[in-house]
């Protein structure tokens, strides 16, 4: 299999043409072999790219931007790793990385979480065996706590300052333990936290109360794979989903001025009352009064076919991947 | 038009028999034990399509035991190499998208409309064939490696071969272009695809006195033969201005050029009235050439018999056509501009026999394109499968067509019709491919009559090496209801888990497939692990089963005895031997387990204070007898000291807690 990290360029931010429209598409900067399939993948910092591995490898890239070429920087092989009592250690798949430079985490099929730091040969902390079922993602919730998701359908909060090797708090959905593939926490309110099912349900948990979830939205036909906050603009949610939709969240307008039904851009749009518990909370994601407050839900992609696996947000532009093996930019998101 | 047969490296039938068997996108082929007697060789017709990857597995033959076992090796010879083309990729991925929007497209759409996204279609079909050309064309010139650019540079000229007979395919069969605007698609079609004097074109243009240029007349010719009259006129006035003598032949030349009739693609005149008008024009310059105008001037003397469309002028400028069916639009252009769509098939053949003119024979290229100017549909497809070493134009172009409704059912043995063939032929060859199997479930779904059984076969073989691939089968899958498919696949992973120690993730994918089988299988494990501990192992599971308790028997016992453990930690001792009791009485628990629980029974039954009623306590004597007289073997039973002692204690602790109990429930309670 010939699989590759790419770099493109996007084209320049300030380069309009004459109609004010950004012209040419992506173009490929630089590329490097990756041995196995990439799972996840994060900036470490303006040069590193850390990448996690089926193989259970996690390696470091540097991108030359001088001469535009990429090279390894670092690997930690078997990472991540399965004792198999019948062979010897298997590679087992690196399902998610994040970074705090310069401590990177790992979590991965085997249920071990690493501690990396990023010029440090060895793991910082190895907890094995923190998960006796599949971690499908990470994410940090403080710059000592982390969060993980599982395929159990349990959001974990570990403290790596302490020693022990148990998560310090447990939620889980009610009902069925559907598992749960990816999580991320608002950028400002920390104790909002948003997770996606393989159900395709969409979940938000106040971390702050409670061991169940205060919203559950449903979203998706199928998986949902990655959900993010924007990062600037936390009123705006993305999800991407094996069902090949990608839906922009949106808590920001107040609709008690505005009627319903005119607003402009969605293809598909939909209003969602969520039912919640808690009352007395500020954010709009955690908000109680369907009357007041609605979300409004937009389905980016008009013509959807294969899943679309991974999404990112920042400032104005969306980046998003699809089984097509095509990745699709836009660069005007909130026009 | 035969493609000679590929030969399987390593494979060697002099030496051993080999036996083959067929799989769904693959040959498999095996060295038997047999060796040939005699010297008789006979090669191996490997897959009858160009391109056949074979791959070496080595494996071992059992012993027979006639001798000493000799290693046999299994050949996996893959029918599809192109597949494996990096910059093809790009060509199967868009293509699907635009199948899928074909296959979803309105069909209430009828007449014009219909026809012009059908057309549109086509259109997007050839543009990603020539983005495909343009990336090829890139690496091929980019790339240092001789082989690897000469895959390139065939790889181009086949896609060039595939545009042409689209763009062909496109006129003639969807447009399905009238007399009249027929021969402007033609015009366009041989003015897109015959490149070879581009360069000659562009190299007299950008000369800087382009009359002097000895190429000269060669492009302006060119430009004739293509008919685009404005340039041509453009070329000789730059010609009459420098050769001021030549000024009135030019005018008369420039006349001609300029009032020739064309068919136009608006209704602003009918055939009739073309026909009428170019019989006129044809006449005057009938005239001018008789009256020896053009004489002192053999370039424009032989123009203006192009323009009466003199075959034998027209077969001069051979060189500059390159190709018979340049020649045959030519012709048409100046002899029948209002030809007929039936009429196209005898200017065909006419115009190949002239323009080859028995120096050389026509190429499987020149065939189909025969074939299409005939409106042979089938001719030209069958001819498309043989040549091309992939079924991606044959399938796509044949389903185009069928959206067309011009394929009638073209019955093949088994019965489904030709697009539906060629869409499994196309979509079984993906699945050998680890990524672009994708795709081919979409294929599949639109095969109505074979397409789910293909399906079915095909999913099971993809490797599943991560979770998210499994989870991405499990999907297409449970859509589909496939459930057989989605038991099996989830059994495996549960299975992989399992033997990998990963109980949870096994436990998941049991919950997934409803597989109460397997759950009793993980709970067994877990109950194994607490007797040979004597503590749980993920507690975070077993704490957490939440509803999937229910999945199986055993699985809710796990859970309910890690709550009685939970119970008894936490000092809720009625509570926990209610709990204990049911287990028990409920039959919750499996008999093997009993005695275990009666164990855990013993401190309930030593506290201080009296937990068990008399009631409950009945019900445990009755069970340890049931457990101990139930057992056959009574004698081994006796033997083992740690069994008879732990039945022993048991028994003193239930006669004591009964009569402790008994006192109690006698004894009226102070008010």
């Amino acid at each position: 299999q010939d699989n590759k990290i790419s770099i493109w360029s996007a084209g320049d931010l300030g380069n309009a043409g004459l109609n004010g429209e950004y012209n040419g598409e992506p173009h490929l900067l630089c590329d490097i072999q990756h041995n196995g399939d990439v799972m996840d993948m994060q900036f470490l910092d303006q040069e590193r790219i850390v990448v996690a591995s089926s193989t259970g490898t996690v390696t470091v890239f540097r991108h030359h931007q001088n001469n535009q070429t990429l090279s390894a920087n670092h690997r930690w092989e078997k990472a991540h790793y399965h004792v198999n009592q019948y062979t010897s250690c298997g590679g087992a798949a690196c399902t998610g990385v994040v970074c705090n430079n310069p401590e990177i985490v790992t979590v991965g099929e085997d249920g071990r979480i690493n501690l990396f730091r990023a010029d440090q040969k060895d793991a910082i902390r190895t907890i094995d065996n923190a998960d006796s079922s599949t971690l499908h993602a990470v994410t940090f919730l403080r710059t000592t706590e982390i969060l993980t998701v599982n395929s159990i359908g349990q959001l974990k909060i570990w403290d790596l300052r302490q020693q022990r090797n148990e998560p310090s708090q447990i939620f889980s959905l009610a009902g069925d333990r559907v598992p749960l593939h990816c999580v991320d926490r608002h950028p400002n309110q920390q104790h909002i936290v948003a997770t996606g099912g393989q159900d395709g349900m969409l979940s938000i948990w106040d971390i702050r109360q409670g061991t169940m979830p205060v919203s559950l939205l449903n979203a998706h036909e199928a998986e949902m794979w990655e959900v993010h906050f924007h990062p600037s603009d936390p009123d705006h949610l993305f999800t991407c989903s094996e069902d090949g939709s990608l839906w922009h969240w949106d808590t920001s307008t107040n609709i008690s001025e505005k009627p319903s039904f005119l607003h402009q851009g969605g293809r598909s749009t939909a209003y969602l009352s969520h039912s919640t518990i808690n009352q007395s909370v500020v954010s709009a994601w955690l908000s109680n009064d369907p009357t007041k407050d609605r979300m409004e839900i937009t389905n980016l992609i008009p013509n959807q076919t294969l899943s679309v696996n991974s999404l990112d947000v920042l400032g104005p532009c969306l980046v998003y991947g699809t089984d097509a093996e095509a990745i699709y930019v836009n660069r005007q998101l909130f026009a | 038009n035969t493609v000679p047969p590929q030969v399987v490296p390593g494979a060697d039938p002099s030496a051993r028999q080999l036996c083959f068997a067929w799989g769904p996108a693959e040959v498999l082929v095996c060295e038997t034990l047999f060796s040939r007697a005699g010297g008789s060789c006979s090669r191996f017709w490997g897959e009858g399509r160009a391109g056949a990857a074979a791959r070496a597995v080595t494996g071992s033959v059992a012993g027979t035991g006639e001798g000493a076992p000799s290693s046999s090796r299994v050949f996996v010879v893959r029918r599809d190499q192109d597949i494996y083309i990096q910059t093809l990729r790009k060509l199967f991925n868009e293509s699907h998208g635009i199948f899928m929007g074909l296959q979803r497209s309105e069909e209430e759409l009828a007449g014009k409309s219909r026809k012009a996204q059908l057309v549109q279609v086509s259109k997007n079909y050839r543009s990603v064939i020539r983005a495909c050309m343009e990336d090829m064309h890139q690496a091929a010139v980019s790339t240092r490696d001789p082989a690897l650019q000469g895959q390139y540079s065939t790889q181009v000229s086949i896609l060039s071969a595939m545009e042409l007979i689209w763009n062909l395919c496109e006129i003639l069969f969807v447009e399905a272009a009238a007399a009249g605007p027929l021969l402007l698609r033609l015009l366009d079609w041989v003015r897109l695809h015959v490149c070879d004097v581009d360069s000659m074109v562009r190299e007299v243009l950008s000369s800087e006195s382009p009359s002097k240029h000895k190429l000269f007349w060669n492009v302006v010719d060119v430009f004739v033969l293509q008919g685009r009259m404005d340039e041509a006129r453009h070329l000789l006035s730059k010609e009459a201005s420098a050769n001021p003598t030549s000024m009135n032949m030019y005018k008369i030349l420039d006349d001609l050029m300029k009032k020739m009739p064309v068919p136009s693609l608006g209704n602003t005149q009918t055939l009739t009235e073309l026909e009428l008008k170019w019989q006129h024009w044809h006449e005057e310059c009938q005239r001018y050439l008789q009256d020896g105008t053009f004489a002192s001037n053999p370039h424009m003397e032989s123009i203006c018999k192009i323009l009466l469309g003199d075959e034998d002028a027209i077969l001069e400028k051979k060189e500059l056509m390159t190709t018979w069916y340049h020649f045959l639009v030519t012709r048409l252009l100046y002899s029948h501009p209002t030809v007929r769509p039936l009429e196209l098939r005898f200017y065909a053949q006419s115009s190949m026999d002239l323009f080859l003119a028995g120096e050389s024979s026509p190429e499987p290229l020149d065939m189909i394109l025969m074939a299409a100017f005939e409106f042979e549909m089938h001719q030209v497809i069958k001819e498309c499968s043989i040549v091309l070493s992939n079924w991606w134009f044959v399938a796509h172009l044949t389903d185009l067509l069928d959206h067309c409704k011009l394929l009638q059912s073209h019955n093949l043995y088994f019965g489904s019709n030709m697009r539906e063939f060629l869409l499994l032929e196309y979509a079984s060859g993906l699945f050998s491919h680890h990524s672009l199997w994708q795709l081919g479930v979409d294929y599949f779904d639109h095969c109505p009559e074979y397409g789910r059984v293909y399906l079915e076969l095909h999913i099971e073989r993809i490797p599943l090496s991560t979770e998210q691939k499994a989870l991405k089968v499990l999907r297409i899958c449970e859509q589909r209801q496939m459930h057989e498919q989605v038991r099996s696949i989830c059994k495996i992973m549960a299975m992989k888990a399992l033997r990998n120690n990963r109980l949870g993730s096994a436990l998941s994918w049991s919950i997934r497939a409803k597989d109460a089988a397997f759950a009793t299988l993980i709970s067994d494990r877990f109950l194994k692990d607490y007797c040979e501990r004597g503590c749980f192992s993920d507690l975070d599971l077993i704490d957490n089963l939440g509803p999937s308790m229910l999945l199986s028997d055993r699985l809710t016992f796990l859970g309910k005895y890690r709550e009685f453990h939970r119970l008894y930690g936490e000092k809720r001792f009625p509570e926990a031997a209610r709990l204990l009791l049911t287990l028990m009485t409920a039959h919750i628990a499996p008999c093997s387990f009993w005695m275990t629980l009666l164990t855990d029974a013993l401190p309930l039954l030593e506290q201080k204070e009296v937990i068990f009623s008399a009631e409950q306590t009945y019900e445990l004597m009755r069970c340890l007898e049931d457990l101990t007289a139930g057992n056959p073997d009574k004698q081994k039973f006796q033997d083992d000291d740690v069994e008879t002692t732990k039945v022993e204690m048991l028994r003193l602790a239930l006669a004591r807690n009964l009569a402790r109990v008994i006192v109690k429930e006698g004894t009226v309670e102070g008010s």
